[in-house]
């Protein structure tokens, strides 16, 4: 099976880890995984901001990328939902995009679901001796339905003391450029997200987004600064897989 | 057609009101415990009803045979409810909607109506317009009491006092409530009711007119049809010799049957209950029983504009059960005032400024109060994608705009030129890579920076921002091919 790799544009600049940490996992699984140079971006942020028109290049550039593959997969629940999502809607207007589209999107998928549905694995025989927390993400969730995939994934650490995040449906404020445009309503948000997953004792603090990850992360690391004590961290569960235990670079 | 007028019109940007309601932290507290309470009830009891997916989807789809039948289907209505001895008046927005109610009041010679809870009337500003022709307006939902008591206006669709809580809501009875006994009056609720019971049954009882919404009028029959909680409506709908309804053109049911549907969807998704405690249909008149005389005020005020938007006039199925609201977490945070219109949350945010256009007041700004999380789509009884017009309607507001210069597609329109070419790209993560470097060094080794300058500043007032990383994904990789495929890199 050909594999490709959408790293996203967030985690190729600023979160390679995460990318480094998926190749580790399928690797060890013993699959060999192409990265094509010639991704970029999903186009998520010009399209939920209302660029249609700067986002379709984009979808282009994706499509074209990564027709060839039997499965494309990506660590972020969002950049996902956006190809399987939104594609449809944004290349209605172009009948040779739109099948393309038709064509791929189902075989583009969020690592868990490709570990777990694909590959049929739950055990990638990682070790993780700390105690986690899972926020699911609101794109993980609702749409694409990750359900428990990546909570089965993260039981069958070695190690790893997985513990319930209270409201941990509810979303963490990001939003892409909500949380620049409505600061003060996405901060009152990451507040309360923060504040529970502080409240579980968890040593790190999991998701498969580094987009909200890095949001919760500079909350975490915002209170961390007044307090002596070492903080959570935030974390991609695929660093968690990949069995580092090291932490976020 | 016009755009639609009235309270829907936001004075205030939503990023400025919000920020005015953060500050109150008692109101936050007061919306977190009643929206959570709400949200609970409401999952425990659509957890119950087996095929609740399918009564989702035969409701959006009787709202959207309605939709697309839409003059047919009024003109029905307005035939039926004639037959059956109503009037039927049209008004296109709210000041024709409110001169028609005031001539009619005015007609009966009474300067006093009792009302049942009615969004319509909210959203036409009604009571204004009444008070302006000396016509005092009594509301008689409890919640909207306290809210008029209050001079305060509704933050909820459902619970207009959702912002009060026991103790606040005795304040304003003690001090407000005509010929209340303020030294037996207590924050119980029993003891809150009661004196609400008693200041509102002599007002039934002097009465003449009455001012109704309705929940569905069903075009079969031009029966129209309220649900409530308290019995105060029923009270409204019986007692008055003359019930004048101002109804929204999109209330529209075809057939009685589809009533099935609907009373199922809407108390469950609303109330967290399983069935209303007061349901009142009503038919033209009836000698002898009830109001002799019927008005029914039919209400566009962009209705029509809405419906002429293919994405957008989904919004339009809305039976205003407030679900959305109740799992929003931008609602939880700020309330009903921050929205500037009596539709607030995530269904305001796409309502309102498709009902007045985008340009009215700050209406421009709501499609972007909203973090895209989808909890409304998922809690909609009749399934509007709320996320997916609220996207729709940032493109409608961004292709408008086309003319005009903006930072923001400039960045957009840069970002998306270097992204869609591999060796722009490629140079543009090594620049930010290399610019970022500086930061990093004066940063240490967790790569979190405390201070970035605009408009990145919006995101590190409140928490650190992450750095590009010393060496990006692609170049790891370039360097891994170079090298043996080891692996055990990382």
């Amino acid at each position: 099976m050909r594999i490709a790799l959408f790293v996203t544009c967030v985690n190729d600049l600023v979160f390679p880890g995460t990318g480094r940490a998926v190749v580790r996992i399928l690797e060890r699984l013993g699959h060999t995984v192409e990265f094509p140079l010639e991704q970029s971006c999903c186009g998520q942020m010009h399209a939920n901001s209302g660029y249609r028109a700067e986002s379709l290049p984009l979808v282009r550039g994706f499509v074209d990328t990564f027709t060839g593959y039997d499965a494309v997969v990506a660590p972020s629940g969002s950049c996902v939902a956006m190809v399987r999502d939104s594609y449809p809607r944004l290349a209605e207007s172009d009948p040779g995009l739109a099948a393309a589209v038709t064509d791929l999107a189902p075989r583009v998928y969020e690592l868990s679901e490709l570990l777990v549905d694909v590959l049929g694995v739950t055990d990638v025989g990682a070790s993780f001796p700390h105690r986690v927390t899972y926020h699911p993400t609101c794109h993980g969730l609702r749409m694409l339905r990750l359900g428990d995939r990546p909570l089965r994934l993260l039981r069958a650490v070695r190690g790893l003391d997985l513990v319930d995040l209270p409201g941990a449906q509810e979303c963490c404020g990001f939003g892409g450029t909500f949380a620049v445009k409505n600061a003060d309503v996405s901060a009152a948000m990451l507040t309360d997200k923060c504040t529970a997953v502080c409240d579980t004792g968890a040593a790190y603090v999991a998701a498969a987004d580094n987009s909200c990850l890095a949001h919760i992360g500079g909350g975490l690391s915002r209170r961390n600064r007044s307090s002596p004590a070492p903080g959570v961290r935030a974390i991609h569960y695929a660093e968690i897989l990949a069995g580092t235990g090291q932490e976020r670079s | 057609m016009t755009g639609g007028t009235g309270n829907i019109v936001a004075p205030l940007p939503f990023p400025t009101a919000a920020r005015r309601e953060l500050a109150d932290g008692q109101l936050r507290a007061n919306l977190r415990r009643a929206t959570h309470t709400i949200r609970d009830k409401r999952l425990r009891v659509v957890g119950e009803v087996p095929d609740w997916e399918a009564l989702r989807r035969s409701g959006a789809a009787i709202k959207d045979d309605v939709l697309a039948r839409m003059p047919e289907l009024l003109e029905q209505f307005e035939a039926a409810a004639i037959a059956a001895g109503a009037t039927v008046h049209w008004a296109r927005d709210s000041t024709e909607a409110c001169a028609v109610v005031t001539g009619l009041v005015q007609q009966t010679g009474s300067t006093e109506v009792v009302k049942v809870k009615s969004m319509a009337t909210q959203e036409i500003g009604l009571n204004e317009a009444l008070a302006e022709a000396g016509i005092a307006a009594v509301e008689t939902d409890l919640a909207e009491l306290i809210v008029q008591l209050a001079d305060d206006t509704p933050s909820h669709i459902l619970v207009p006092a959702i912002h009060y809580n026991r103790r606040q809501i005795r304040d304003i009875f003690a001090s407000r409530m005509p010929g209340v006994d303020v030294a037996s009056l207590t924050d119980e609720p029993a003891a809150l009711a009661e004196a609400a019971r008693r200041h509102l049954r002599a007002k039934f009882l002097s009465a003449r007119v009455a001012i109704s919404g309705a929940n569905f009028a069903i075009a079969e029959t031009g029966t129209l049809a309220v649900v409530e909680s308290e019995g105060n409506g029923r009270m409204c709908l019986t007692l008055p010799e003359t019930l004048i309804s101002v109804v929204g053109v999109e209330k529209l049911l075809p057939t009685f049957r589809d009533l099935e549907v609907f009373l199922q969807l809407l108390p469950r998704s609303s109330t967290g209950e399983r069935m209303n405690p007061y349901t009142s249909l009503w038919t033209g008149v009836t000698p002898g029983d009830g109001p002799q005389t019927l008005h029914i005020v039919l209400v566009d005020n962009g209705r029509t504009e809405t419906l002429a938007d293919p994405v957008g006039r989904q919004a339009l199925r809305c039976i205003r059960c407030s679900a959305c609201l109740n799992v929003c977490p931008v609602y939880e945070r700020v309330g009903g005032h921050a929205y500037g219109s009596v539709y607030p949350g995530p269904i305001g945010a796409i309502l309102s400024p498709q009902m007045t256009g985008p340009d009215a007041g700050a209406n421009r700004t709501l499609p972007y109060a909203s973090t895209l999380c989808g909890a409304c789509f998922d809690a909609c009884p009749v399934r509007i994608d709320i996320p997916q017009v609220l996207v729709h309607l940032r493109q409608r507001g961004v292709d408008a705009r086309r003319g005009r210069p903006s930072a923001e597609r400039t960045a957009m329109q840069a970002m998306s030129w270097v992204m869609r070419d591999r060796r722009r790209y490629a140079a543009a993560l090594r620049a930010a890579r290399r610019g970022s470097a500086p930061l990093r060094w004066v940063t240490g080794r967790r790569g979190q920076v405390r201070r970035l300058p605009w408009p990145l500043s919006a995101w590190t007032a409140s928490r650190d921002a992450p750095l590009p990383a010393a060496e990006t994904f692609r170049d790891w990789w370039a360097g891994r091919d170079r090298s043996t495929h080891g692996g055990g890199r990382s």
